[in-house]
């Protein structure tokens, strides 16, 4: 039999996640394995995965920390504005980012962009060995260490494992975490429009009576069209069939909801149809083990924050493992895990709840609801701080923050 | 195999003490569970490497931001009992022996090393059987020893031996002080139960002063001191330069021959 592979840290999952992390960690001199059961040359196909993702300020800091912002730049759009209106009324709730400094409040990258980015990094660390496609057969803790083995045959050891396999994590349920999860009665349509006039880096969230409907900033394309993402979210009886309409059909159902100010939109690639839900881990570790990003929590798509949640878990557990490796302690210890898992659940269960929140105030046409929210979000308006903590909030810097996002080294 | 190497010392006048000895190797069992018998160890690594490892960069002009920054120092922690410090100085390029008179600490530290894919040298002895035979470190670690031993003269000029010139000596223990009693006896002993009953004796404790004189006797000076701390908000141990009343560590170097 052949020798182990043998590693500090082996990773399950090579996504957004899983690399980022997985660079982090190897860019601060551990050694890491990750393992996915896809072929990377897929992931960077459109059909794979058409979406693009808000990368909030705070998350930028962290793709900086990890040395990946440099080959993100040229192809990310800022977000200098927020317009988030509800329905037909007159109030609206408007971010500018002038207001608290200069840096934009966040930008947009297409998934495909993030995740080509994060290859190439992969690839440049000669401490990261991604092993794709791969099947990983057995998962056991074994002395102070855990033990992986592929269907290949082939062994993998380590100090710890982390699970950054996504919301359907199959190492979750290896690790017999049970998962607290809930539907909602909503899809989420996704599909990138051209439209006539320029977005001007702004980014519009209307609360529709189906659910939030964002309209978010991207760069023009090669030919000079100006791009948007759009997220439309959809009752869910409703969502495949409007997904499925002829073109012409879906653009005019798009067009009533994205209204006329950017003239008329043109569907531009596949669409995408999700269903939404949120599921919370009941915990983020076993012994030797954690959870990171969706195999931990996934959550409305609301306010953006599904990758920048991600990302800040990756921020705070790259922290700890590589404060604890310079000191030369274990990585894998319960210490090590205890201080993630207090450190990110607190704050991933509250932004739960907020989008969750938000989700059930908007998504409805109730008059006297409706009324009430309006004041909610022209009151947000009227009052300067109230307006920058949530400001502060959307670009992801509030709070015990990581050394990665707030902008500074591992 | 267990090199064996008290044997050799038992017409000679032994630090080390027989009750001691079997105080801890009934624990031996305990070293690794963070939430055991050894509780405070694994919670004053933290601090306590931050320490030792600031110390060895300093002075070996290493690179604080490297895996690996120990790489070619030779360094013996004294008294090692389940390798604690063993394990990281080894993760962090040390070569590393560890030494205790207790063979059943011995015996774990081996089992846990091999699991961690660690190559440590692990010997059952005392530090005047290694000097004698001549063996000198870079580093020497009498890391909480002091405080267990039957004479700390004895002990302190047989460890500055295993030092060589210009190496470097670290030592941390509990001061003799009313606080002290308070807080390592009363409250880690009686109150909070973190370690068991009897683990330390007030008397053994060693002031700063003694542990100075100690070590200039066998050629060492002491360069920095430091208290560590125990912050409840945090739940954490941290260095607070000034306050030497309870737990403190401290660094000195060896003369040029």
């Amino acid at each position: 039999m052949r020798d182990p592979i043998r590693s500090e840290v082996v990773i399950i999952g090579g996504g957004m996640v899983g690399l980022s992390l997985a660079c982090g960690l190897a860019g601060a001199g551990l050694k890491v394995v990750v393992l996915d059961s896809g072929t990377p040359a897929k992931w960077l196909a459109a059909e794979f995965d058409g979406r693009a993702s808000a990368i909030a300020h705070g998350s930028q800091q962290v793709l900086a920390g990890i040395g990946l912002w440099p080959r993100l730049a040229g192809q990310a759009c800022p977000i200098k504005e927020i317009r988030v209106s509800d329905q037909e009324s007159p109030w609206f709730l408007h971010y500018d980012h002038a207001e608290i400094g200069d840096r934009p409040m966040g930008y947009m990258v297409e998934n495909r962009v993030i995740r080509a980015a994060l290859l190439q990094l992969a690839a440049s660390l000669d401490r990261l060995d991604l092993l794709a496609p791969v099947a990983v057969a057995q998962v056991v803790e074994e002395g102070p260490g855990v033990r992986v083995t592929l269907e290949d045959g082939r062994e993998i050891t380590a100090a710890v494992l982390f699970a950054c396999d996504g919301r359907h994590s199959a190492q979750r349920q290896r690790m017999g975490i049970a998962v607290a999860e809930w539907q909602y009665r909503q899809s989420g349509i996704v599909c990138t429009v051209a439209h006539e006039r320029p977005h001007r880096n702004i980014a519009h969230e209307r609360f529709l009576p189906a659910g939030p409907f964002a309209i978010l900033p991207l760069l023009d394309d090669d030919q000079g069209r100006h791009l948007s993402s759009i997220v439309w979210t959809e009752r869910r009886a409703l969502a495949p069939a409007m997904t499925a309409l002829p073109d012409k059909a879906f653009e005019a159902e798009l067009a009533r909801r994205f209204g006329d100010f950017l003239g008329a939109p043109a569907v531009i690639g596949p669409r995408w149809c999700y269903p939404l839900g949120v599921l919370h881990a009941e915990r983020y570790t076993a012994p030797r083990m954690a959870l990171v990003g969706d195999a931990a929590h996934a959550i409305h798509p609301i306010a953006g924050q599904g990758l920048n949640m991600g990302l800040r878990d990756v921020a705070a557990l790259a922290e700890l493992v590589v404060d604890a490796r310079r000191l030369g302690l274990d990585v894998g210890s319960a210490a090590v895990l205890r201080r993630y898992e207090q450190w990110r659940c607190f704050d991933n269960t509250l932004l739960m709840f907020v989008t969750d929140g938000l989700n059930r105030l908007f998504s409805n046409d109730i008059a006297p609801v409706r009324l009430g929210r309006d004041l909610g979000l022209a009151a947000v308006n009227a009052v300067p701080p109230l307006r920058r903590l949530f400001m502060r909030h959307a670009m992801g810097v509030v709070g015990t923050l990581p050394r990665l996002a707030r902008g500074e080294a591992l | 195999m267990v090199e064996d190497v008290t044997t050799k010392t038992s017409e000679r006048r032994r630090s080390d003490d027989p009750a001691e000895l079997a105080k801890f190797s009934a624990l031996a069992e305990s070293w690794w569970d963070p939430e055991g018998a050894f509780r405070p160890l694994h919670e004053i690594n933290t601090a306590r490497l931050g320490f030792i490892k600031e110390e060895i960069c300093r002075h070996f002009g290493r690179d604080v931001a490297a895996m690996r920054p120990f790489e070619g120092l030779r360094v013996i922690d004294v008294g090692c009992g389940g390798g604690l410090l063993c394990e990281p100085m080894a993760r962090l390029g040390a070569a590393v022996t560890g030494l205790d008179a207790a063979a059943r600490n011995i015996e774990i530290a081996k089992l846990h090393a091999a699991g961690s894919g660690l190559d440590i040298a692990y010997r059952v002895g005392t530090v005047e059987s290694l000097a004698a035979n001549g063996e000198r470190f870079d580093i020497v670690l009498n890391m909480e020893v002091v405080e267990h031993v039957a004479d700390v003269g004895l002990f302190l000029a047989a460890s500055a031996d295993l030092v060589r010139p210009d190496g470097l000596m670290f030592v941390s223990t509990i001061n003799r002080t009313k606080r002290a009693f308070l807080m390592a006896i009363v409250g880690a002993e009686y109150v909070l139960r973190w370690i068991p009953r009897g683990t330390h004796d007030w008397r053994r404790f060693v002031r700063p002063s003694e542990l100075r004189s100690a070590l200039e006797r066998g050629g060492i000076d002491l360069t920095r001191l430091s208290g560590m701390v125990y912050d409840p908000v945090t739940a954490r141990w941290r260095l607070k330069a000034g306050d030497l009343a309870v737990n403190y560590l401290g660094v000195g170097t060896k003369r040029a021959a």
